[in-house]
């Protein structure tokens, strides 16, 4: 029999189709069928400056906007050959870590929800809540930040934030604690993951597959430690690794996870506080980077140089650049091919959620109808992310 | 220990003789490139893959670019990444408009199925060797390879009596949703 999942199951978080070719309540075959959500992001980038893509970047995996900022940024920033001051550095870090646990949260809540523990969830949402109202500090959205910038970010932060960051950073790991007491040696949720959906560590190297997934097969990869950018090699954190590559070592790798993202932006705070809660937020370097307001209205230099970045972009040489970041998915990168005009000739995304959804089948044929469910939930996937 | 860039390049030239590699040189050229004629690409890739110094286990992605109207017109990037040396190599094959075929390393690597797929959706390069060459991305029946620099943007044009020929009138659909006469109780 052929069942046919999705687009609108609502535990294919969003609008993916799995064709599913069944024997019983084994699946023979599992073809997912993706594409429902293509805004042709790609297309799109070609006709915009560097700056421009960065809303269409919050739209990808919306569920960490900020991720996809850095990417973007940090692809930019080195095809320009510049380097963002180390405050900067700091407070991208703290933000994308407060990202990371968001993402996490919402993956978590709607997993379980998935399996059929409801309660978990609402638990989730509350501290994914504080996350988007720190994000509503900072730069006034919830969700489609638009926060970074190529050289720095759009704006300070505002008063009060870092003390703000760390009550919540200080809450995290007893709400952590309260999400493992309901799940971590719960027989059903155990009986529900554990063994369920095994990818081994080759198949998971084999498929590309990259981020708390690998890690859950095994591999400790992460490209914080073996491929640092943004300052993440002077953090003291370490890496969770899982052991048998099921859905339950994915779910402890991300609940632990969310811990070390805690560890990283508390040193995150306290750097930023060591540097100034005020201080430089973008590089001094007009050529790239819009300069501040007082000076524009002071300055004519300042001026045409507000006026050179609004109406034409920066312009990059001519050439190529690729840096890929850990998202809380996996490994997430910009590839821009520069002509050197104002536009990027080539914008390619490598978003995780579509490299590691390639891996369902791997995991679910041969096995129960049943752990589809628990399959998907488990890699964790963001449709936009991969129809970009 | 992870070779430096241009040890990759040494051992491969001693392994391939006759492959003419081609490092690609420019201005912001920011990661170490090599361009390889597409011939020797799987080829080339296994051994990348098996080899125990370099040992590059994943393909991070693949992706083409057009760059018309230069002669080979496209160009398909490969990003590899060796994880027990933490380092990462770009090979790319340059693609004719006449002839867009490339070999598939879908048997090197399972995962350039569904990047093969994209490439093949957005420029219309046909990989040898593919199990399943379809569209991913865009639906079935698209015609055109959209992110080619001669295909447009893209929109719709909204149906004008002016840019419409043969309409004089509005269509009898249109009439229904004119607004009807309201009578207002004050009148």
């Amino acid at each position: 029999m052929t069942l046919n999942m999705g687009p609108q199951h609502p535990s294919t978080h969003g609008v993916l189709r799995v064709a599913l070719e069944l024997d019983g309540e084994n699946v023979v075959a599992c073809k997912p069928i993706i594409g429902y959500l293509h805004t042709g992001m790609e297309k799109q980038a070609e006709y915009k400056t560097y700056t421009q893509s960065i809303p269409q970047t919050d739209r990808m995996d919306y569920l960490a906007p900020l991720s996809n900022n850095l990417a973007l940024c940090l692809s930019a920033e080195k095809l320009l050959g510049i380097r963002v001051p180390e405050r900067v550095q700091a407070i991208r870090v703290l933000l994308t870590e407060l990202t990371r646990i968001s993402a996490h949260c919402v993956w978590l809540g709607t997993h379980a929800i998935d399996i059929g523990a409801l309660t978990v969830f609402w638990y989730c949402f509350r501290e994914r809540e504080k996350v988007l109202s720190i994000y509503d500090m900072v730069c006034g959205a919830r969700m489609t930040a638009s926060y970074f910038r190529v050289g720095g970010l759009a704006m300070d932060i505002p008063d009060g934030f870092l003390a703000r960051c760390e009550k919540f950073v200080d809450e995290m790991p007893k709400h952590v604690n309260e999400y493992e007491a309901l799940l971590t040696k719960n027989p059903i949720w155990i009986a529900r993951t554990r063994d369920v959906a095994p990818l081994s560590a080759a198949d998971a190297v084999a498929w590309g597959v990259t981020g708390p997934s690998l890690r859950g097969s095994g591999v400790n990869w992460d490209l914080r430690k073996r491929d640092p950018y943004s300052g993440y090699e002077t953090y003291d954190f370490d890496v969770p690794v899982g052991s048998r590559g099921d859905a339950y070592d994915r779910f402890q790798v991300r609940v632990a996870e969310m811990r070390q993202s805690t560890r990283i932006a508390k040193q995150a705070i306290r750097r930023i506080r060591e540097m100034g809660e005020k201080g430089e937020y973008r590089l001094r370097d007009f050529k790239y980077v819009l300069p501040p307001k007082e000076e524009v209205k002071t300055s004519m230099e300042a001026l045409i140089h507000h006026f050179k970045i609004v109406a034409h972009g920066f312009f990059p040489p001519v050439g190529e650049a690729y840096v890929p970041i850990e998202a809380p998915k996996g490994e997430l990168g910009f590839y821009f091919v520069s002509d050197g005009t104002a536009r990027p000739w080539r914008m390619k995304i490598r978003s995780p959620s579509f490299v590691n959804l390639q891996s369902l089948p791997v995991m679910v044929e041969g096995k129960l109808v049943a752990d589809v469910i628990a399959a998907i939930g488990s890699i964790d996937i963001v449709l936009g992310e991969i129809d970009r | 220990m992870s070779l430096a860039p241009h040890g990759i390049e040494e051992r491969l030239r001693e392994r391939f003789p006759d492959v003419p590699f081609e490092h690609q040189q420019g201005e912001a050229v920011r990661d170490f490139t090599l361009y390889l004629p597409a011939g020797a690409l799987v080829e080339v890739c296994t051994f990348l893959r098996d080899d125990a110094a370099l040992a590059f286990e994943m393909l991070s992605w693949m992706g083409g670019v057009d760059y018309l109207p230069r002669v080979p017109r496209f160009e398909c990037v490969y990003n590899l990444l060796s994880l027990q040396h933490a380092s990462r190599v770009t090979l790319k094959v340059r693609v004719s408009e006449e002839q867009p075929r490339v070999p598939s390393v879908v048997t090197v690597w399972p995962t350039a199925n569904w990047h093969e797929r994209e490439t093949y959706d957005f420029y219309g390069i046909t990989f040898d060797g593919h199990p399943d060459l379809t569209r991913i991305l865009l639906p079935e029946d698209w015609v055109g390879w959209p992110l080619r620099k001669d295909s447009p943007l893209g929109y719709e044009e909204v149906a004008f009596t002016h840019n419409t020929p043969g309409r004089l009138k509005p269509s009898p659909a249109l009439k229904k949703l004119a607004p009807k006469k309201v009578r207002y109780r004050a009148q």
